[in-house]
């Protein structure tokens, strides 16, 4: 039945179900080969193409490896100092309460130099929108151990992996973020697989749509490999990252609203 | 019962054959390339486009957005 048909009969316009979002820039992103912060991006850009928002939309970038995002979304973008991005993300929303503001950060600048920012700012319940990539490392400088480095886990400064007698336990931002009254919504996703990025777009749009409402602060955690960081392949580290991080990191929501 | 048939356009130039696609193509249709692009990786190439359902699984975890996915009922 098929037979008769080839490639050039299917690559029409018509038919086209999936590309690269509009709200996506031309330039190549200077992520590592497999890194999850690519697939986030998309999404994000998917999320705020499919509700129209591109004009009315303000990210803050954080200080890490996506420091660079404001070069790959065409939307306006602010650059904040290491960790104050939900400051910066609150002032922006005060001042400009028609827009949809959200703020793009690593575990190294949430959960270790900006955590009192992150912290006051859900407890504030600002009406903003956190996304938070935790990869367990400091990917940027060289895969140092972070504060949410899980027990064991081999980083360039924990080297035997990291021992919590010595070093402390690792943070789960997640978990303490949930338990403030300021948050609305709050969960934690990943993007390894077809599934988990679907679901992962879900929730941003879902946080994007309590923004326009005025809920307060939606707080999204993406568990995300760094295969440059790790010493691994991507698909190596994705399946490090199911056996390693999923257990200490459970996938889930932490916070939904009543309806 | 109508049959559904993909196709998928790799920009090769941009991919940076990470091979994320490979594991999330349910019917095998990508493979890494033996040659390699401009930037010196192994980019995936479609390899039995013919199995290719057009289901976007490749395109949706493909973190440089290299992929386009097409779809049509047969």
């Amino acid at each position: 039945m098929t037979d008769n048909i080839n490639i050039q009969d299917i690559v029409k316009t018509e038919n086209l179900v999936h590309k690269k979002s509009s709200v996506m820039t031309e330039n190549t992103m200077h992520y590592c080969p497999g890194c999850g912060h690519g697939t986030t991006h998309q999404i994000v850009a998917e999320v705020i193409e499919e509700m129209g928002i591109q004009q009315d939309t303000i990210g803050i970038t954080p200080v890490g490896c996506s420091v660079l995002m404001y070069n790959y979304l065409d939307i306006d973008m602010q650059e904040a100092a290491h960790g104050r991005a939900p400051a910066l993300a609150t002032a922006i929303k005060r001042l400009l309460p028609e827009k949809f503001v959200f703020t793009y950060q690593g575990d190294g600048d949430l959960a270790a130099i900006g955590t009192a920012e992150t912290i006051h700012s859900c407890n504030r319940g600002e009406n903003i929108l956190i996304i938070f990539i935790n990869n367990g490392i400091y990917g940027m400088t060289g895969g140092q151990m972070a504060p949410t480095t899980i027990e064991g886990m081999k980083s360039s400064t924990t080297p035997y992996g990291r021992d919590v007698k010595l070093m402390g336990n690792p943070l789960k931002m997640t978990d303490i973020v949930a338990t403030l009254p300021g948050t609305y919504y709050v969960t934690r996703q990943s993007v390894h697989k077809p599934g988990n990025v679907r679901k992962t777009k879900k929730a941003i749009r879902k946080a994007f749509e309590y923004q326009k409402l005025n809920k307060g602060t939606c707080f999204i955690e993406i568990v995300s490999n760094c295969p440059s960081g790790w010493k691994m392949t991507p698909v190596e580290s994705n399946e490090w990252m199911e056996q390693n991080m999923f257990p200490f990191y459970p996938l889930g929501d932490f916070k939904v609203p009543e309806e | 019962m109508a049959k559904l048939k993909g196709a998928i356009v790799i920009d090769k130039e941009l991919c940076k054959g990470c091979g994320v696609c490979v594991t999330a193509c349910p019917t095998e249709v990508i493979a890494l390339s033996s040659e390699v692009n401009g930037k010196g990786y192994n980019y995936a190439e479609a390899v039995n486009m013919d199995a290719c359902t057009g289901c976007t699984n490749c395109a949706v975890v493909c973190p440089d957005g290299v992929i386009t996915v097409y779809r049509m009922k047969v």
